[in-house]
């Protein structure tokens, strides 16, 4: 019988991972292989070049400037979206008033529910020509033409949200405005995914808290968080991969893809500038792959810090 | 040059996981990489004779790959139908896109389409498609006889066709949209105001404060795209600097942005910009022309296209007029060149499997009769001499107007196409000094300092420009 389960589960098995293999796993082994010669992806010529190009990422100004960039979303992208979901989750399951049948969410929680989740529903790019609208930097601007109506900015200086690289707090704004759209779309999702881990929290546990005399702020602290650990830390992780990447976001709302003089510039805008506008795709792979190597050791480090014994319950 | 960058939502998901997924892990790229492995090239010909120079052979077919952005693909269908009239028995396969390089390029190292018109915001970087060999050489297309009148194709282009499509001494790009840039205002409220358009940056300071009493803004530009506005920035530099000038900025030269008439070209715009004469707020190119069909700014500079693009919403009564770029006025080595010159260029790939078909094809798009089709329907000009001749439009009549009185030297200005890096790094100043961050003086040190480091890197090709 345990023959036949293996020759059951392979049989299975076969399919899907030659493709995997075949689809993702080879091109990326090619990707390495390119990162080595000097192709400019038009043609079947291209030579060897040794590691050239990973020196050459060492000495590069603009990797520099994106590097910074993607730092400042790495830290920022996680952070703000856990803690804005952390908080709407908590609202919605044990914020509100507790009564005979026990702790529950704020008045109203199921219909915030679906708002908040909304933004997952609609793809990347249509939040960035959305956003576009919303950002728009004249009078006909959603943001711009509401403050120009009532007075807060002056018909001939509207705010230029995406054109503006003037730093705030040492970062461009135009970067603090990009991590305003990729928070607001990004919290409806760990809002989900840490109410349902609230929920498998037992109730009693707050109950017997609430007696002692715990107020909100204790069974925040003392009693979510600590429980909601293994899934925040797993948060943490995919927040991680979206604020290395916010390439859609950059490529559609910024000008020059990555401007206003570069002050947008990420990793992926700049791959993108070296493969598809200056043809140099060998050095393009070397980013791309040194970024790769980057995004597994962050991924390792995070759940290698946030390990920690697991509760049963 | 490009007519409407636009984004659709499939490409940029494309797009996304193309060079954004990769971020993540490597992998879009890689599938953009993947499939490098040489094609075989069955480019087989028939019977070749001045009639068929090029020797099409009889039932083969031919794709052909077409731009569809402000020109329209409907010109394309015509010159389509030109080439059957003579080719009946080959089938000509016509797809249009905006998208040329997400869609184009994976296919060059294989198997290409034979006719790729390369234009718009996503186009092939034409330098790499050069360096890289993926395209073919065209001058037996510019030797062969016109398709309808006497002499070769080449006798029948306007001047600077020629020069435009050819990279170090070689002829690859067919472009086939002749464009005239400059300042367009609205004629009709120009009489009635009683308003001269202005021929030099001093009658234009004069002009805008009694424009701006009006409440119209005097100047309004595409500050998402940097080229628009880098357009009118060399068209400037070229006027007061001459011609030497930009072609010492082309070919890299030592200090050639601080040769003599550069400086003062930029310090205009400088104090266009000071003095708030530029409609408040960031729009791109259709915005800002719309703001400009809407009567809230006075001036727009971009290229004769710009009827095509806008079609759909120019208000009744608006009567649209080109006049040239203004100059700095008597101290000018240059101030009646036009910025004119043969855009939208269409290559010919080196794999692509019906070569003969492709460059007759191309023969057929440079046809009397193709090109006088391709300005009834544009609105534009076509690089075939003659082509606007019986085309009745006040916009393309002004352009024609221009182009008549103008020098035989043409505008023409090459860094961008022969170095992305300067390319991006013109673009990104012209923005800044459009925006008043930065001053004429620090354009022209940041672009200097470009300009040599793009000099001193060996992994870079470089590209001499003689005229």
């Amino acid at each position: 019988m345990r023959h036949g389960v293996g020759r059951f589960v392979t049989g299975f098995l076969v399919l899907p991972v030659g493709l995997y293999l075949f689809y993702v796993v080879w091109p990326f082994l090619q990707a390495a292989g390119y990162s080595l010669t000097d192709w400019g992806g038009y043609s079947d010529r291209q030579q060897f070049v040794g590691l050239e190009n990973y020196l050459r990422l060492f000495t590069d100004e603009l990797i520099r400037k994106a590097f910074w960039h993607n730092v400042f979303f790495l830290v920022t992208v996680p952070l703000c979206t856990i803690a804005l979901a952390l908080f709407l989750a908590f609202l919605l399951n044990v914020g509100g008033r507790e009564d005979k049948a026990g702790i529950r969410g704020v008045f109203g929680s199921g219909l915030y529910k679906v708002i908040f989740f909304f933004p997952q529903v609609l793809s990347l790019v249509v939040i960035a020509v959305m956003w576009q609208q919303i950002y728009r930097a004249d009078g006909q601007g959603l943001v711009n033409g509401v403050l120009m109506k009532i007075g807060l900015v002056a018909e001939d200086d509207p705010i230029t949200f995406m054109y503006d690289p003037e730093p705030f707090l040492g970062v461009p704004a135009v970067l603090w405005w990009l991590l305003l759209i990729a928070v607001w779309s990004g919290a409806g999702f760990y809002m989900v995914l840490f109410s349902a881990a609230m929920q498998s929290i037992p109730k009693d546990i707050y109950e017997a808290a609430i007696l002692d005399g715990a107020g909100r702020f204790h069974t925040f602290f003392r009693i979510t968080l600590p429980l909601l650990r293994d899934t925040v830390s797993v948060a943490w992780v995919y927040l991680g991969f979206i604020a290395l990447d916010m390439f859609a976001l950059v490529f559609i709302m910024t000008p020059s893809q990555g401007g206003p003089n570069h002050a947008s510039e990420i990793f992926a805008s700049v791959i993108h500038f070296n493969a598809f506008q200056k043809g140099q795709f060998g050095y393009a792979c070397a980013i791309a792959v040194a970024l790769a190597i980057f995004t597994i050791l962050l991924a390792a480090f995070q759940l290698r810090i946030t390990r920690r014994e697991r509760i049963e319950f | 040059m490009s007519l409407t960058p636009e984004l659709d939502r499939r490409t940029l998901l494309r797009r996304a996981a193309a060079a954004g997924l990769l971020v993540t892990p490597a992998a879009g790229l890689l599938s953009a990489c993947a499939g490098s492995t040489p094609s075989q090239n069955n480019d087989s010909t028939g019977q070749k004779s001045s009639d068929n120079p090029f020797g099409v052979q009889e039932n083969s077919a031919v794709k052909v790959v077409i731009f569809n952005g402000g020109l329209g693909d409907a010109w394309a269908k015509e010159d389509q139908a030109i080439f059957n009239a003579k080719h009946p028995s080959v089938t000509i396969n016509m797809s249009s896109t905006q998208k040329i390089k997400t869609e184009e390029q994976p296919k060059m190292a294989t198997t290409p389409s034979d006719v790729v018109m390369n234009s718009g915001a996503d186009m092939m970087d034409i330098s790499t498609l050069v360096n890289e060999g993926a395209i073919e050489p065209l001058d037996d297309l510019l030797a062969a006889p016109a398709w309808d009148s006497e002499g070769t194709a080449a006798d029948s282009l306007l001047p600077g066709t020629v020069v435009d499509g050819t990279f170090q001494g070689k002829f690859y790009v067919v472009n086939i949209a002749y464009t005239v840039w400059g300042n367009w205002y609205n004629s009709a409220l120009f009489s009635k105001q009683g308003w001269e358009p202005p021929k030099t940056f001093d009658e234009f300071f004069a002009l805008a404060p009694k424009i701006k009493a009006t409440g119209m803004a005097p100047y309004v530009y595409d500050a998402v795209h940097g080229y628009y506005p880098r357009w009118a920035l060399m068209a400037t530099i070229w006027k007061s600097a001459g011609k030497q000038a930009v072609i010492d900025i082309d070919n890299l030269k030592e200090n050639a942005w601080r040769a003599e008439g550069v400086l003062p070209a930029l310090e205009v715009w400088e104090k266009l910009v000071k003095d708030k004469l530029v409609l408040p707020g960031r729009l791109d190119h259709t915005q800002s022309q719309q703001a400009w069909l809407d009567g809230k700014a006075a001036f727009i500079q971009v290229g004769t296209w710009l009827k095509n693009e806008m079609a759909e919403t120019i208000p009744p009564g608006f009567e649209m007029k080109l006049s040239d770029y203004w100059g700095l006025g008597a101290t000018d080595k240059a101030p009646n060149d036009v910025y004119a010159g043969a855009g939208e260029g269409i290559v010919v790939p080196s794999k692509a499997p019906n070569k003969a078909a492709a460059k007759e094809f191309l023969r057929a798009v440079l046809s009397k009769a193709g090109a006088a089709k391709f300005a009834e329907l544009t609105k534009s000009l076509a690089s075939t001499t003659g082509s606007g001749d019986n085309v009745q439009d006040s916009a393309l009549a002004s352009a024609n107007e221009l182009m008549k009185n103008a020098p035989k030297d043409l505008v023409k200005v090459k860094f961008w196409d022969f170095y992305a890096d300067l390319d991006k790094e013109s673009q990104n100043l012209s923005q800044e000094l459009m925006a008043g961050r930065i001053t004429a003086a620090q354009f022209v040190d940041k672009m200097q300092a470009a300009a040599d480091k793009v000099a001193k890197d060996s992994s870079i090709t470089k590209q001499p420009r003689d005229a």
